[in-house]
């Protein structure tokens, strides 16, 4: 970690020179945190599958001076959700860029850099930046630390989106290189809005880390979904911290999707802070080679009358290591809460490796809650029957995955994106999505004939 | 068509099929009868390839090809169908789905082209009428939720559909009412014709009532041990099995 207090130390100028004053108030405790507290190694508590300590240990590059974004790798993208209206961003590396389709206004709704918003709303970033998310955590703090930029989403009171956010993150460099990002969503009473983030990366083979903070704030009987796919090389690393704030009424659903990646890091923190609040996590990780996915979650009820739903399910093969470390904390005095903890496994291969750690803390007597956690492998009779009925075993292989799916992809609630997210899967299971092959930039295609 | 010979056959190193020998010619039917624990399923995983069991002796060739040789899709493809005694249930995969995977590999194996959605969903409707499978359970996983007649109707749905050679039903009146048993009777006999073969597999004489056997074969202790005609089944329900016991 010095050798980015030293860049911070360094250039900090120029991290401070544009960057919000709402974040720049919180760089010397970042700093403090940074530099006093060591990043948990593997085996350290809810840390069973990740080694944050060698996933920073490569000397990763910052765009500190905010050079060389290839303004064409914005547009180069292709999207994998087609039909699929959005309104959206790109962010190139820790640089985010509005499309054509974001630049049309939508009333109500505001999206803009974290730059821009110091200038145009410093005090609603005073109010909510860095309020969710926990400085004392060394990835928070570092994000803290190091970022230059970020998007903020506000969607006023009573507004629905009349479209999906979609912010397209992409990461492409010839030497390692680490991207910093920032997410502030805020959504006052009874407004609506879907968030589609997809995470990319570039490049096989160069190693490339995301470090992302995302808060997200619910007031009021507002409706916040949050699909987040990342579709990554296996040099890459991925580490990201959401934070949740729920006031009273308000429904949040953030799904974590990982469809291809090197080491994932996932971590969501909800707190449900008022009474009627509704909460529903889900995940779905498909990895093979020798990817790691880890996702921790922490639900904390405040209030009475909370719900929370969680399903994480994960298809492992060849090496891959999965992790999830799943707490549910209801605080005392809150009772008629509801609370279901669910994480199902299918384990491909022998070699593949699983570390599950389901875990209720319940302070209050009149509750329901539960946890779920399974491990196995694919039913050999279905294969077989399957088989018997001419379906070849490798198809029958897929299929059954496909199905083992089902449900997490049946809880999205954006229709456009259950359908493709099924189509995702299943080329993904079917092979054919091991690398990102649709971001690359496109030389000009040989004629026809 | 299928020509067995001394057929062995274990499942953990405990041998179950002791020498089967078995002729079965296109336009025949055969019934294997026999107490529990003869082998009578344990013949119908073998000849599909169900790879918990292994053959250690003997062969088998299917219009004209070693039969053991192919994997369980690879004999399906030739036209081989077990009408399973447990039909396995498969939550998240629709019966359209599955049906169609099948349907498409086999006509792959052929060399045709897939069916178009158009064709098959037209195929699947006509086939369902077969066994009047409803509508409804077409639509839903496969074999989830069904009850036990539901499941055999299914079974011959299924059987409909791939147009087997030779098809062997696995204890398919076990758990099916006398209504759903004519019904299941009913659809196996419309698919019977002077170019393909049934093996039914059956404890008791009832389905043969529906079902009419050429050829009624004992399995006993992983042998056959008794071959005759449509009357032997009559005389089994009538006898019991203990005088054949009694006889070998």
């Amino acid at each position: 970690m010095q050798q980015y207090i030293d860049l911070y130390n360094e250039h900090r100028e120029a991290f401070h020179r544009d960057a919000p004053a709402a974040l720049n108030a919180l760089r010397e405790r970042a700093l403090q945190v940074v530099a006093g507290t060591p990043l948990p190694p593997r085996g350290s508590d809810d840390h069973e599958a990740i080694d944050l300590p060698e996933m920073f240990a490569t000397d990763y590059g910052l765009n500190v001076s905010r050079l060389n974004i290839d303004p064409r790798l914005a547009e180069s993208f292709h999207c994998d959700v087609p039909n699929l209206s959005t309104a959206l961003w790109c962010v190139a590396g820790d640089v985010p860029r509005p499309t054509a389709t974001a630049l049309r206004p939508m009333p109500g709704v505001d999206v803009m850099t974290l730059r821009q918003a110091g200038q145009r709303c410093p005090e609603l970033l005073e109010q909510y930046l860095g309020q969710a998310a926990d400085i004392s955590q060394p990835v928070v703090a570092l994000n803290t630390l190091l970022a230059q930029d970020g998007l903020l989403i506000h969607v006023h009171e009573g507004v629905t989106c009349p479209k999906p956010i979609q912010i397209v993150n992409i990461l492409n460099a010839t030497a390692p290189m680490m991207a910093v990002r920032r997410l502030l969503v805020v959504a006052d009473s009874g407004a609506n809005v879907k968030l589609l983030l997809c995470d990319h990366t570039q490049r096989d083979g160069v190693p490339m880390l995301s470090l992302q903070v995302t808060e997200v704030f619910a007031a009021s009987g507002a409706t916040i979904d949050v699909y987040d796919l990342e579709e990554a090389t296996a040099a890459t690393r991925r580490v990201n911290a959401s934070f949740v704030s729920q006031s009273d009424n308000s429904n949040v659903l953030v799904d974590t999707i990982t469809l291809s990646g090197g080491t994932t890091r996932n971590e969501i923190t909800v707190d449900a802070n008022d009474p009627g609040t509704e909460t529903h996590l889900l995940g779905m990780a498909i990895a093979d080679g020798s990817q790691t996915v880890d996702n921790r979650t922490l639900i904390r009820h405040h209030a009475p009358r909370c719900d929370s739903n969680e399903m994480y399910k994960y298809v492992l093969d060849d090496k891959a290591v999965g992790g999830f470390e799943g707490r549910i904390r209801v605080d005392e005095g809150c009772p008629r809460v509801e609370a279901y903890q669910g994480n199902r496994n299918l384990l491909a291969a022998a070699t593949a490796r699983m570390h599950t750690k389901p875990q209720l803390e319940i302070y209050t007597d009149d509750v329901r809650c539960s946890h779920g956690t399974t491990i196995g492998q694919l039913d050999d009779d279905a294969l077989f029957y399957m088989q018997s009925r001419g379906i070849p075993r490798d198809t029958a292989r897929t299929m059954l995955m496909q199905a083992f799916m089902a449900d997490v992809i049946d809880a999205v609630r954006l229709d456009v994106l259950r359908d493709r997210l099924r189509h995702l899967v299943d080329k993904r299971f079917a092979g054919q999505l091991a690398s990102c092959a649709n971001c690359h930039i496109q030389s000009p295609r040989p004629p026809i004939g | 068509m299928l020509q067995i010979h001394d057929l062995h056959a274990a499942i953990d190193g405990k041998e179950i099929l002791r020498g089967i020998n078995l002729d079965v010619h296109a336009g025949e039917v055969h019934a294997i009868m026999g107490p529990n624990g003869s082998g009578k399923s344990t013949l119908s995983a073998v000849l599909t390839g169900n790879p918990a069991y292994s053959v250690t002796g003997g062969t088998v060739t299917f219009n004209g090809k070693d039969l053991l040789a192919l994997s369980p899709e690879e004999r399906a493809h030739e036209g081989l169908f077990l009408s399973f005694q447990y039909p396995v249930e498969i939550p998240g995969v629709s019966m359209v789905n599955f049906m169609r995977a099948a349907v498409n590999a086999k006509r792959a194996y052929q060399g045709l082209e897939p069916l178009s959605a158009a064709e098959f969903l037209k195929l699947m409707r006509a086939k369902r009428e077969v066994v009047e499978l409803d509508a409804k359970l077409a639509n839903r996983s496969v074999n989830e939720g069904f009850s036990g007649g539901e499941k055999k109707r299914n079974e011959i749905f299924q059987m409909a559909m791939l147009e087997p050679r030779l098809s062997i039903l696995d204890e398919t009146d076990s758990g099916l009412d006398i209504d759903a048993l004519r019904i299941v009777a009913g659809g196996v006999n419309r698919l019977r014709s002077a170019s393909n073969a049934t093996i039914v597999i059956t404890h008791y004489q009832r389905l043969l009532d529906y079902i009419k056997p050429d050829v009624v074969h004992i399995l006993y202790k992983g042998r056959i041990i008794k071959t005759a005609g449509p009357e032997l089944a009559l005389e089994l329900e009538r006898r019991g099995y203990d005088w054949i016991k009694d006889e070998c």
